[in-house]
């Protein structure tokens, strides 16, 4: 399986990665929503998505609004990785296009899951 | 490699440090007004992702502090709180004391909570709630570990007596439209248990008009399991509320109808093909069956025809043009120090390999035009670009050392009660790092000055027509191969008859001595010399400006100051770009090749039979500009030779000592004035009194680097303090 995960925290990225890679997932980091498009591009289209929300000069919406833009990119399944854990949360995700959500601090173990429920 | 999470930790301690600076940044930017909606954004961004990394880490005083910090920039964010003064203030003490907070979790320092408590009761009345008003926000921080123990993919065999349940589970247009899948799901909840599925296919379209994101399929689900209802809840949370999804536990006479009902045993895997993005993607598909669902996307789109928002991804939020650069990704690589210093050594080495060479082909005599010549020209231009590059590694800006200045004047402002205003200006001048480390110390004293003696107070300030608050300003720029820092105030200026005053009271200089204002602020460096009336919390703490000027001249720096009285004062330090290369005079003494520190040089001159004066067998001093120097014979002083009988003639170099008087260096000649290398010697021979360090002259040689403060310091019989001369000469 390959993942593009997007966050502008360094520390987040490395323990995405860290996840990732133990559970045997190819990760593949991005700094930013601008990033993440172009590491998009450059990437045969990964099995998900994982973004943050909170980012510099894109944020995980307009991310999300972008890749969901494009019709190669469509089906992709994205998780939204975020410390914001209100109720909210959901709807929030779901507008942006999201298929799914996990809070941060992430426990590795439900993000594997929860990539194995959207991306097999 | 060593333990992932230590060396995540340890990533996220530097990745804190750059956030905390993006945070000083930001909210200095909010305070001179000149912020727009990213600078908040980027402060708030600041907040959060150390308050995300530290709950990770189960840094729990960090993440609560962080969190109502964080709530506080929100409101100011989403126009709830107005960013007035004040409010930013408190935000910039908030600032210190995350910094703190990530300073003590990175040591393991126990964390005080007083402090921390009283600003988070000012964050509290400013939000009108407190931290506990609001814990059911908070979010649940669980320190996260990396084992991947992931629940077993081949579930045990189950037992007879398990509760089954009958899941029907139809998916709504959007859920497909979010990219879920529920073969996925399916496969999701058969790792709950033993599973039976049926789907029903009869609003299925023929293959040709089939869609990917249109729901026309409805699975009913029997599965067996122990984990219970929130269990396959758990599994259907992403889609709940797009799907119709009702989950009833049979009754166990029904679950003993089950292998009847048994249609398709472990079908999951066999389910029909579901269609894929990619059949949408052709053209010639259409479908009638387009729902008119307000959330469902255009369905086999023809590619001209995108909503409206759907622009290309660089249009969607185009990037603020004031914070943007700034907060763009940078890319770097990590790199040992100890790899750099061996780079810094090994150019070095060329230089001094390039100078030899140099040497070598002027005296084998080429004419200048010559391949040779041509050649050598071009690796000078090139060592010198290697070089300045490798030294640049080293460099930093003076950013991080700024920011903490930052906080200096803060907390001692707040301390005497002066409002003070610091202003920073070329904090990306790039400086060498160790050079950046040894000046926090002697930078946050002279801080500390400014606001304690530099500035009035604020009445004062009001009486003579000044802006109540003190302004202190922060200066670094590079100037002719160095760098020059400032600090001045807007304060008083030097009260030259009361330093004076003070001086001759403390018998420093002899009270009929007649002195320019230039000396009387050099008064200023001398040991022990203090103007406070009182001695205050700030300054007068035993360290004076005499350490000041020995730990910026220990790097090789100098300082000097300016002063106009009602206006201000300023000190300014001159240092060199890296220790690693140093200006050097290269003298020569009995045959013998020296380089003496061009900073430690006041001038040079020829003394002439009346400048001399013999006091005493071996004691001489040399008259200049009235001013009376004892004379140091280098010479004799190394034990190259005998010293002179006579000086008249000779060439002497005058150097300021630390204490502020000279000495006169006799030398024999000036051969030449260049950079050197630097190469210690301290590993070799220990420490040689007089002896700075060693480089490798053009020749091959190697020459001696003086230390000449400490020579004359050594020099006991020979020289006198300048004190008592002057007493003499007065």
């Amino acid at each position: 399986m390959q993942v593009l995960a997007v966050d502008d925290s360094r520390t987040m990225r490395d323990m995405v990665r860290l996840t990732l890679t133990g559970a045997g997932i190819d990760a593949h980091l991005a700094e930013d929503g601008v990033h993440g498009l172009e590491v998009l591009d450059e990437m045969t289209p990964p099995d998900a998505i994982i973004t943050d929300i909170n980012m510099p000069r894109m944020d995980g919406f307009g991310f999300i609004d972008a890749v969901r833009s494009q019709e190669k990119y469509r089906g992709i399944p994205i998780l939204v990785l975020t410390t914001e854990s209100a109720d909210d949360m959901k709807t929030r995700a779901r507008q942006a296009g999201a298929t799914g959500w996990i809070v941060k601090p992430f426990d590795p173990q439900k993000l594997v899951k929860a990539l194995k429920m959207v991306a097999g | 490699m060593s333990d992932p999470m230590a060396e995540i930790k340890a990533s996220f301690f530097i990745e804190c440090d750059e956030l905390l600076e993006s945070l000083q940044d930001g909210l200095q930017l909010m305070d001179e007004g000149e912020a727009d909606s990213e600078t908040v954004n980027v402060v708030f961004r600041a907040v959060h992702s150390i308050k995300g990394g530290a709950g990770a880490f189960g840094l729990d005083d960090l993440v609560k502090f962080a969190h109502r910090f964080e709530t506080a920039m929100d409101d100011v964010r989403s126009d709830k709180l107005e960013a007035t003064h004040d409010v930013l203030k408190l935000f910039f003490q908030c600032g210190d004391i995350l910094a703190d907070l990530v300073r003590e979790a990175r040591e393991n320092e126990p964390h005080d909570p007083s402090r921390t408590a009283q600003v988070l009761t000012e964050i509290d009345s400013l939000l009108g709630s407190s931290a506990e008003d609001e814990d059911e926000e908070e979010v649940e921080f669980q320190p996260m570990t990396l084992s991947l123990d992931l629940p077993g993919i081949d579930a045990d065999p189950i037992p007879a007596s398990e509760p089954s349940y009958t899941i029907v589970f139809e998916p709504e247009n959007e859920l497909y439209s979010l990219g879920n899948e529920p073969l996925f799901l399916l496969r999701a909840l058969r790792e709950l248990g033993d599973m039976h599925v049926t789907c029903e296919t009869k609003s299925l379209p023929d293959l040709d008009q089939l869609s990917a994101e249109i729901g026309t399929m409805i699975w009913t689900i029997q599965l067996t399991t122990s984990e219970g209802e929130a269990a396959i809840k758990e599994v259907f949370d992403f889609v709940d509320g797009i799907c119709r999804l009702e989950i009833t536990e049979n009754s166990p006479a029904m679950a003993s109808l089950l292998p009847d009902l048994d249609l398709a045993p472990d079908l999951a895997p066999e389910l029909p093909p579901l269609p894929m993005p990619a059949a949408a993607e052709n053209p010639s598909v259409e479908t009638p069956f387009v729902a008119p669902e307000k959330s469902s996307p255009p369905s086999p789109p023809a590619t001209d025809a995108k909503p409206a928002q759907a622009t290309p991804s660089q249009d969607t939020k185009p990037a603020p043009k004031a914070s943007g650069a700034a907060t763009a990704p940078r890319a770097t690589v990590r790199v040992d120090l100890h790899r750099i210093d061996r780079l810094v050594n090994l150019v070095g080495e060329i230089v001094i390999n390039q100078a030899m060479l140099t040497q070598s082909v002027e005296e084998a005599g080429l004419p200048p035009n010559s391949t040779v010549r041509t050649g050598l020209e071009e690796f000078l231009q090139l060592t010198r670009d290697i070089q300045e590059s490798v030294m640049m590694i080293r460099a930093q800006p003076v950013k991080s050392l700024f920011q903490r200045m930052g906080r200096i004047v803060r907390e001692s402002s707040a301390d005497i009660g002066k409002d003070v205003r610091l202003k920073t200006e070329g904090e990306n001048t790039e400086v060498d790092k160790t050079v950046i480390e040894r000046l926090a110390d002697p930078l946050t004293h002279m801080i500390r000055n400014a606001v304690d003696h530099g500035l009035e107070s604020n009445a004062e300030r009001e009486a003579s027509g000044k802006s109540a608050a003190g302004n202190v300003h922060l200066t670094a720029m590079h100037r002719s191969g160095r760098v020059v820092i400032e600090v001045s105030d807007d304060g008083a200026g030097i009260n030259r008859e009361k330093v004076h005053q003070i001086a001759v009271e403390k018998g420093l200089v002899p009270p009929e001595l007649q002195l320019t204002d230039t000396e009387i602020d050099n008064l200023l460096f001398l040991p022990g010399f203090s103007t406070a009336k009182e001695v205050s919390n700030l300054s007068g703490r035993g360290v004076g400006m005499d350490v000041v000027r020995s730990a910026i001249q220990a790097l090789g720096g100098r300082i000097s100051i300016t002063s106009e009285r009602g206006k201000g004062t300023t000190f300014s330090i001159s240092l060199p770009l890296t220790l690693a290369v140093l200006d050097g005079m290269i003298i020569s003494v009995a045959k013998e090749t020296l380089v003496v520190p061009l900073n430690s040089i006041l001038e040079t001159l020829t003394l002439t039979p009346s400048d001399l004066l013999e006091f005493g067998p071996e004691t001489h001093v040399v008259n200049i500009r009235n001013t009376f120097v004892p004379l140091l014979d280098l010479g004799a002083e190394l034990g190259y030779r005998e010293p002179l009988s006579d000086y008249s003639g000779t060439v002497v170099l005058l150097i300021m000592q630390e204490d502020g008087s000279r000495a006169a260096v006799v030398v024999d000649a000036i051969e030449d004035q260049r950079q050197v290398v630097i190469k210690g010697l301290q590993d070799s021979y220990g420490r040689v009194p007089g002896i700075a360090a060693a480089t490798i002259l053009g020749d091959g040689k190697i020459a001696l680097i003086l230390d000449p403060v400490d020579l004359i310091t050594q020099s006991s019989g020979r020289t006198r303090p300048m004190s008592n001369l002057e007493k003499i000469a007065g």
